[in-house]
């Protein structure tokens, strides 16, 4: 064992020389042999000049460019290099006060050891005619330089909330996405920007110098042989329809609320508007707009239409209708009376005028409170469920099947999931056993405690088109290097069937189609030849007038669009949503309107001054 | 070496491996301050930066050290090995759930600003395990059982922390094949590992065709080394071998294309010639009792079957930015900019250091960050940019030394614990050395793994100081009986 042991332990040291010999020999390779490696001249050190990569283009869906790229400008100033110079000279030519490159230079002064070699921004985003001049009499400013930098450019005003901004990363940023950003870099911060981020932004490249041992630049390394190339970013192509985006904003302009159109087949979201938004204009600069979008009392960053949860009024009488269908205890034959409203002891819900009993496919086309206190009463008081907590809880599960109370999963990242009471809630707050039906009446007629996103109503008017199903919402198209989550292309199934769903298609058609006179409450969102089919909710709002909402699709045999318009403030959904959904579709379908004077109306309307501004 | 030292006079330590231990820490103490120094002047024990905190990682290193060599019982070491394994094993599974993604792995424990990572004690508690039930006087590698048993000791840490993704810090397990060698494990087992890595690297690099025809070659060499006669079975076979190795060069050359036998591809050839010779030979090897034949016909299978898997091993079993590193050593793909960027920078720094280097502090690749991980996993390329061939040559005789003189204390060790411990401290150190300056000098992939005892980090300074001074103190303790 020994000698066999000796000699094992001969042939592993004889091992450990040889690593180290193989490891010397390539040593003297690199350091000695090859000269790839080396930089002659003993001072010699290389200069990185960072290349930024252009962001990918933003295209809608028909192939028209809805962000891309113009060329500015960044000022480089490397203070080691700078010799002293005419501050005035330079101050005009780069179009700024003498005072702010003194400071400047007083700044990277105090702070000399620190920036060492390094270059520093002294100006962004300057126009290339102050870079032509500048570059004329750059040989008078040693250690300043220009940098080509590439910002947003958006050709037509489409979407400002939607594609979100691209602005400078802090050092959270940077911090929260270790190793991928740097000082000085860019990102997109929120929408699509942000959203792909990683699709748009490409990869940085650099280019190498040499510096010589007097600090200046001498040559390429190498004749470039280790450079890197910038990798452009890829572009996206979006859903979005910018021509109906556009005339979207239009309708919505001083109304705040929003508007969303979802292509049902597909789920692809057509236009998404939030109103007020962030103008296009202020996007690709939005450093120097922030202060004053932030100040806005309308918040016009809030994109109400994926984050607000607005209480959905009479729309969300489809749901209880559907669940009724489905649960056995409404069919197409019941009757309800009513007489403006619904009666319990001393209190009562109340309704417009209308004849009475009604079935439910009147009850859609007139919106009749009653009926549907009626409809989900029998829902909560379904003998087949021990208590209300259960029957509750299932109408819960019910509702979440239609994708409210919490997110789509659509690809917008800011995106929030409403409010949706579960028999917990209740019991917290009136104590188990301490509600019934009538406690929370108002869930029937889509007000108290349910809180939905316009978003989120449109995949209702999306998913009844469909009779039943939808796809996720979703503003990104896949296309060649984009790739999209496998879940967009699925479809999602309520837990009603959609065989129910048929049944209460031709009352949304009524509603719109009926004739005036006869008690439709949309008459006024009719196209003769498109087939609307729609529902009106007037929403109470705490905070002043009613909310005026409109959801509907169209045609009723082969939808290609549905919409939802929510206009806060605005009153009755006939009044304001249901002609701006209208429009819409028309515009869509038709490609222009047949009803110019109610478009006038629609788009001169201004019902800012019924909004409070939140403070 | 019979200096008085090794006379056994009482309880002395073993200086030399105390001189090169503290030599190292000092160069990479003085290289973390290099790396990190800019045109700002700090003190070298600045404690906001890494060459301060260094130091002190650095003191309390050398408290630990003192107080295994002082304060604990070198026995304690041998019976608590299996409670510390179990308790470091505990650690290594509970970290995958409660830490926080670093750069894709889940590895390091947090508690406020002190981090660490129980995959470096693990190597200590792994190799005292292996030390003790290896020293057992009724163990013998070459039993099955027995070798299962060192198997499990040492995969199942290694799959564990394959499981955090830290796949460096799991190859370094590998190193332990060496001190199975040592302890009577078959030579061939190394042997067939070797091949197998060449195989894989030919056929991804060559082809398959060629890849197999070294296989069968080898194999060939093998039975000629092991039978010692060379036949005239051997010389049809060398034929036929030479035959092939042309094969690809005649068919070209004298097959029009698209005729009958255009189809007929040389790799058809020689799998058909492979099939027909597996079943002589393993008859051939039942009927003259001749172990060795029947046993290369199985590593001839076994190479079929790795040749052909290969491609699935490649794309389907590794993980994107470990085959991309792969492709980039293996020089499959130009990619300078991406994966290759950290390699290329490393040697650019490295090799601007030419003979002598650029002396202290005048680095200017590493010190401007272009070298990535400059302090930690490429520590390396600082001392090649700043101190030249010289000093790359210095560090690396120093850890030679240092893995040397531990394998020949080993040797000494009349306690089997002692050797085989010592055993795998040299394994655990040479492994690292290799991988990393492999990596910083483009023979290793990047995997990133710290070089013991220059690279910055406390977790990894304390581990390898634990480790080889455990090793002092059972060889101290050694010396008392003679």
């Amino acid at each position: 064992m020994t000698t066999e042991g000796n000699n094992r332990s001969r042939v592993l040291l004889i091992g450990l020389v040889v690593a180290a010999v193989i490891i010397l020999v390539k040593l003297f390779y690199i350091q000695i042999v090859e000269d790839k490696y080396k930089i002659n001249a003993s001072n010699n050190s290389m200069v990185y000049d960072i290349i930024y990569p252009t962001r990918g283009i933003i295209y809608d869906r028909n192939g028209k460019i809805i962000v891309s790229n113009k060329v500015t400008y960044d000022i480089l100033v490397t203070p080691r290099e700078v010799t002293p110079f005419d501050t005035l000279m330079l101050a005009t030519t780069l179009d700024v006060s003498p005072d702010f490159i003194r400071d400047k230079m007083a700044e990277y002064d105090k702070n000399r050891k620190k920036i060492g070699y390094q270059s520093m921004v002294m100006l962004k985003q300057i126009k290339p005619e102050t870079y032509m001049k500048f570059a004329e009499l750059q040989y008078n400013f040693p250690g300043f330089r220009g940098q080509v930098r590439s910002i947003r450019d958006y050709p037509v005003n489409a979407g400002g909330n939607l594609l979100g901004y691209v602005s400078e990363v802090d050092q959270k940023y940077i911090e929260a996405h270790p190793g991928e950003y740097r000082p000085g870099d860019y990102a997109g911060k929120t929408g699509i920007e942000a959203a792909r981020e990683k699709d748009l932004r490409g990869e940085k490249g650099y280019h190498i110098y040499l510096r010589n041992s007097r600090n200046q630049i001498e040559m390429r390394y190498k004749d470039g042989e280790m450079d890197k190339e910038a990798v452009p970013g890829h572009d996206i192509v979006t859903t979005i329809d910018a021509d109906l985006q556009q005339y979207g904003q239009q309708l919505m302009q001083n109304k705040v609320g929003s508007l969303v159109a979802i292509e049902p087949k597909t789920g692809e979201i057509l236009s998404l508007v939030s109103s007020p938004g962030v103008d296009v204009s202020m996007l690709a600069d939005i450093s120097q707009h922030y202060n004053e979008i932030i100040k806005d009392p309308h918040k016009p960053m809030f994109n109400r239409a994926v984050q607000a949860p607005y209480p959905p009024g009479s729309v969300f009488k489809l749901v209880n209708g559907l669940i009724g269908l489905q649960e056995g205890t409404l069919n197409m034959d019941m009757a309800y009376p009513c007489s403006h409203g619904y009666h319990f002891g001393n209190h009562k819900l109340g309704c417009h005028g209308h004849r009475s009993p009604l079935k439910l496919e009147e009850a859609i086309m007139m919106s009749c409170n009653g009926f549907f206190c009626y409809v989900l009463k029998n829902i909560l008081e379904n003998r087949k469920y021990k208590s209300i907590d259960e029957s509750l809880d299932k109408w819960h599960d019910y509702v979440q099947s239609f994708g409210f109370g919490r997110k789509l999963g659509s690809d917008f990242p800011a995106e929030l999931g409403g409010t949706l009471p579960t028999s917990k809630l209740y019991n917290k707050r009136y104590g188990k056993g301490g509600w019934k039906f009538t406690t929370i009446i108002s869930i029937s007629i889509g007000q108290g405690e349910v809180g939905v996103t316009p978003l989120q109503i449109a995949n209702l008017a999306a998913t009844v088109a469909n009779r039943g199903w939808y796809k996720i919402p979703h503003i990104v198209k896949a296309s060649e290097g984009v790739e999209i989550e496998p879940q967009y292309y699925e479809r999602q199934y309520t837990m009603v069937d959609t065989t129910n769903f048929k049944k209460v298609v031709k009352g949304m058609w009524r509603a719109v189609n009926n004739g005036p006179g006869t008690g439709c409450t949309a008459a006024i969102a009719e196209v003769k030849g498109l087939d609307i089919c729609g529902k009106t909710g007037t929403a109470q709002n705490p905070r002043g007038a009613d909310n005026s909402v409109f959801i509907c699709f169209a045609p009723m045999d082969d939808p290609k669009i549905a919409v939802a318009a929510y206009v806060e403030n605005a009153g009755f959904g006939a009044t304001w949503a249901a002609p701006i959904a209208s429009l819409l579709i028309e515009k869509y379908l038709r490609g222009e309107t047949s009803r110019p004077d109610l478009e006038k109306r629609v788009m001169e309307g201004n019902l800012m001054s019924r909004v409070k501004a939140y403070k | 070496m019979g200096n008085f030292s090794d006379r056994g006079v009482k309880g002395s330590i073993d200086w030399r491996l105390v001189i090169y231990y503290l030599l190292l820490v000092i160069i990479g103490w003085i290289n973390i301050y290099a790396s990190i120094h800019s045109e700002n002047p700090t003190s070298i024990f600045d404690f906001n930066f890494r060459c301060g905190k260094q130091f002190v990682w650095i003191l309390t290193s050398l408290g630990l050290a003192t107080l295994i060599l002082f304060a604990i019982n070198s026995q304690f070491w041998r019976s608590a090995s299996l409670p510390m394994y179990l308790f470091v094993l505990g650690l290594l599974v509970l970290v995958i759930f409660v830490s926080k993604d670093v750069k894709g792995s889940h590895s390091w424990f947090e508690f406020g600003p002190v981090k660490f990572q129980p995959a470096e004690i693990s190597k200590i508690t792994t190799s005292l395990l292996l030390a003790s039930v290896m020293s057992q006087t009724n163990f013998k590698i070459t039993r099955l059982k027995d070798f299962l048993l060192t198997a499990i000791i040492i995969g199942i840490p290694m799959l564990v922390i394959l499981a955090e993704s830290e796949t460096g810090s799991a190859l370094v397990y590998a190193g332990f094949i060496f001190v199975m060698y040592r302890e009577g494990f078959s030579g061939w087992w190394l042997f067939g590992i070797g091949m197998a890595v060449l195989l894989f690297i030919l056929t991804l690099t060559a082809s398959p065709y060629i890849s197999l025809l070294v296989l069968v070659g080898v194999i060939m060499a093998v039975g000629v080394v092991c039978s010692g006669k060379t036949g005239a079975v051997f010389w049809i076979n060398l034929g036929v071998l030479a035959l092939l190795c042309l094969m690809p060069w005649i068919l070209e050359k004298t097959v029009k294309p698209d005729s009958f036998l255009d189809k007929v591809k040389p790799m058809y050839i020689l799998i058909g010639l492979c099939v027909c010779a597996i079943p002589y030979f393993f008859v051939k090897g039942y009927r003259d009792r001749k172990r060795y034949i029947s046993i290369s016909t199985l590593g001839l299978i076994a190479g079929i079957a790795l040749v052909f898997s290969t491609d699935f091993i490649f794309n389907n079993i590794l993980q994107d930015h470990q085959r991309k590193r792969i492709e980039v050593l293996l020089g499959m793909k130009e990619d300078p900019s991406g994966v290759g960027y950290n390699v290329n920078q490393s040697m650019i720094a490295i090799g601007s250091g030419g003979l002598t280097g650029k002396g202290f502090l005048n680095g200017t690749q590493t010190t401007f960050g272009f070298v990535p991980e400059q302090s930690t996993d490429f520590i390396f390329c600082t001392v090649g940019e700043e101190w030249g061939f010289i000093g790359c040559f210095v560090v690396i005789l120093l850890y030679v030394l240092l893995i040397w003189r531990i394998i020949v204390d080993a040797e000494k060790s009349r306690e089997a614990f002692t050797r085989i411990y010592g055993y795998c401290v040299a394994a655990c150190i040479f492994m690292h050395l290799f991988i990393n300056v492999g990596m910083t000098i483009g023979l290793m992939p990047v995997i990133g793994i710290p070089l013991p005892l220059l690279s910055y980090g406390g977790s990894s300074l304390w581990a390898f100081t634990v480790l080889i001074f455990i090793f002092i103190a059972l060889y101290r303790q050694e010396k008392k009986y003679y």
